[in-house]
């Protein structure tokens, strides 16, 4: 299983923007918003968290399809589905690839972003933490719908249709818990759901996505 | 003693579903049409909020179907992962578009309601909130139906997405809690007024909730006869096919 | 390590393709798939892999014993050839790639990344991987594809020298692979005439009822 790990982060790097295009995504996406609302830095101070949460879920939503469609196109996943890997294994060696070439990028340069947007100090480390806790959780889900819609032509619409919704309690926590710590509240409470969300789906969504991907491979 | 499952058998289910379906249509006019008339035009008007109260014989029963008729979605598509039981998939993928239009009307109502009282069409209410996402949820496992040709994967994919976005709708729903409270002060305006509803009011609304129930109950009989239908034809055309 | 088929019944999607197949591949010996296209050679291969579960009948094979290459060779294109057979070694657990190096002429390539290679390098690279599974049954669908005469034989050699070493074949293909030994089976006889049968939909329950 650590093969099909190894195996996804070469290709990552050797495909060209595996790792740096959802990063762009996230710079560009926290660029445009001042343009949006404004350059008051009062008013983007006050929306940074949610700003910064949506961002990084956006940037993690374009590179979902990915996951299996190019395995499901070139034959991959029939030959690794009569392998002694689990799919099961499979899908968590995704999610687990997908966050390290998504969500840990986005975590790193969240920080650097906030400064854009005139976070406000004390909130730096509660981002960092809230993503590092959060984001895995979206991988996992994103690799559970990725599954779902593996079979679906031209699925990335639809995929983003059924992820996005399963993406609302770890955005509310998430950006709560930086929301908070900007305001100097303590944010302790927010960051445990996000982590215990994560927890959630790490644990349980591999066996939806296995389910999903046996489906679709018969 | 015959066992439930024997209405998984389609044949069973078109010769029963016929014989009710007039019955449940039926009981539901009535009830919509008395309940209806009832609370519009033979309650009176609430002293605080005027004739606009009434637009609850709509509003709370349209919003308690919805949450059933996902609910009953989760229970056939859960029947149909462990029975195989077509019927009962297919009753599911009946509902959703009766659940869908129920979520709708109680968003509409809801805000038709919310204009005159808040004075705002919307609110970030927890509870609004939570409609909104469910009306996502039925728009998601729709279309995940109309996606994939197969019928028997798409069986399997809904019910594995009602599932797991069953789960991830209960955590939504505390979570928006959690938010509204946590930003702002508790919600001070709560659609939930069944508590101290006067009797007044209560007769008619318990008319009208059952009459929503009885037109949820017909028209997903009917829709789902539909759907047998459909994969009779299907199944007559490969039949033919290979004849 | 044998495999032995009895009254399979296989259904690609919602329909049935093939019902009462029964054969059997004792270890050692191979079988040729035949049959026009759309008969269900895809099909059956697949219900062997264990990848679409069939509607009746018994597999008699350990579903781990089971090799199954597919028409898409399931290459990707920017890994090199060893990497590629690096890659199934270990989802396949450790076994050498150098038999399979050696018997498919892959060293010369070895370096070259899959998606500079012609169609023919490819499947050779594809066929390759049959050897890094180690497993002793292979279902293989049209294996000789976009293959020249030369690369067919080695592919033949491959396959003698996987029968003398006591593991068995399932092939589809159209081809001639100079096999003398190996039995055939027409499967256009096995193709089925309705629909399958536990097919509730099959039921005559909407002449009756309104």
């Amino acid at each position: 299983m650590i093969g099909l790990l190894k195996r996804d982060l070469t290709l990552a790097i050797r495909a060209g923007g595996g790792f740096g295009l959802s990063l762009a995504f996230f710079l560009i996406f926290t660029t445009l918003v001042p343009f949006g609302v404004g350059p008051q830095t009062q008013i983007l101070a006050e929306i940074a968290p949610g700003i910064l949460w949506l961002g990084a879920l956006l940037a993690c939503l374009l590179s979902l399809d990915r996951i299996f469609q190019l395995d499901w196109e070139d034959g991959t996943l029939d030959l690794v589905a009569t392998s002694p890997v689990p799919l099961e294994g499979l899908a968590a060696m995704k999610a687990l690839a997908h966050w390290i070439t998504t969500g840990l990028p986005l975590v790193a340069a969240a920080p650097v972003l906030g400064l854009l947007l005139n976070l406000p100090g004390p909130a730096y480390p509660w981002l960092m933490a809230s993503l590092a806790l959060g984001t895995p959780a979206l991988s996992a889900i994103g690799t559970f719908g990725a599954a779902l819609t593996v079979g679906i032509k031209r699925g990335g619409l639809l995929l983003s249709l059924l992820v996005l919704p399963l993406y609302i309690p770890t955005l509310i926590f998430g950006a709560l818990c930086v929301a908070r710590a900007a305001t100097g509240q303590d944010a302790t409470t927010p960051l445990v759901l996000v982590a215990g969300i994560t927890a959630g789906a790490l644990a349980l969504l591999p066996f939806a996505a296995a389910a999903a991907l046996r489906v679709n491979l018969r | 003693m015959s066992s439930l499952w024997e209405y998984a058998n389609p044949r069973k289910f078109m010769a029963t579903s016929a014989f009710l379906l007039p019955w449940t249509a039926g009981i539901a006019a009535v009830c919509l049409v008395t309940g209806l008339v009832w609370g519009f035009f033979f309650t009176p008007d609430d002293f605080r909020q005027g004739s606009t109260v009434k637009i609850i014989y709509v509003h709370v029963p349209a919003a308690i179907m919805a949450i059933n008729a996902w609910f009953m979605m989760l229970v056939t598509s859960i029947i149909w992962v462990i029975r195989r039981h077509h019927v009962s998939v297919l009753a599911a993928k009946a509902a959703a578009p009766v659940g869908m239009v129920f979520t709708l009307i109680a968003l509409a109502t809801g805000a038709l309601w919310g204009q005159p009282m808040w004075g705002t069409w919307w609110e970030w209410d927890p509870r609004l909130t939570s409609f909104l996402i469910l009306f996502l949820f039925y728009l998601g496992y729709m279309a995940l139906w109309e996606a994939i040709e197969n019928p028997d994967s798409a069986a399997d994919l809904t019910s594995v997405l009602c599932l797991v976005g069953s789960v991830f709708a209960v955590i939504s729903r505390y979570a928006l809690l959690f938010w509204n409270q946590g930003l702002h002060q508790g919600a001070t305006l709560s659609l939930d007024r069944e508590q101290n509803i006067s009797n007044v009011y209560w007769y008619p609304l318990v008319i009208t909730l059952a009459g929503f129930g009885f037109l949820f109950i017909a028209l997903v009989l009917y829709r789902t006869r539909t759907e047998i239908r459909a994969r009779r034809l299907k199944a007559l055309i490969a039949q033919e096919r290979m004849a | 390590m044998s495999l032995s088929v009895t009254d399979l019944a296989c259904a690609r999607g919602p329909a049935q393709i093939l019902a009462g197949v029964t054969f059997s591949v004792a270890a050692g010996q191979a079988l040729i798939l035949r049959g026009p296209n759309g008969a269900g050679k895809t099909t059956l291969l697949r219900t062997l892999a264990g990848l679409t579960p069939p509607l009746a009948g018994t597999i008699e094979a350990d579903p781990d014993a089971i090799a199954y290459a597919a028409h898409a060779d399931g290459l990707k294109s920017a890994l090199t050839v060893e990497e590629n057979l690096a890659f199934w070694a270990s989802v396949f657990g450790t076994h050498d790639p150098a038999p399979a190096i050696e018997a498919f002429n892959l060293a010369p390539l070895l370096h070259r990344r899959a998606g500079e290679m012609s169609a023919g390098q490819k499947r050779r690279l594809s066929l390759a991987r049959l050897l890094v599974t180690g497993r002793p049954v292979w279902c293989l669908d049209e294996p000789t594809v976009s293959l020249d005469v030369e690369n067919v034989a080695r592919f033949a050699a491959a396959v003698k020298a996987h029968l003398a070493g006591g593991g068995s074949a399932v092939i589809a293909t159209h081809i001639d692979l100079g096999l003398p030994e190996a039995a055939t089976l027409d499967i256009s006889r096995f193709v089925a005439k309705q629909i399958r049968a536990d097919d509730p939909f099959a039921d005559s329950f909407a002449e009756g009822a309104a």
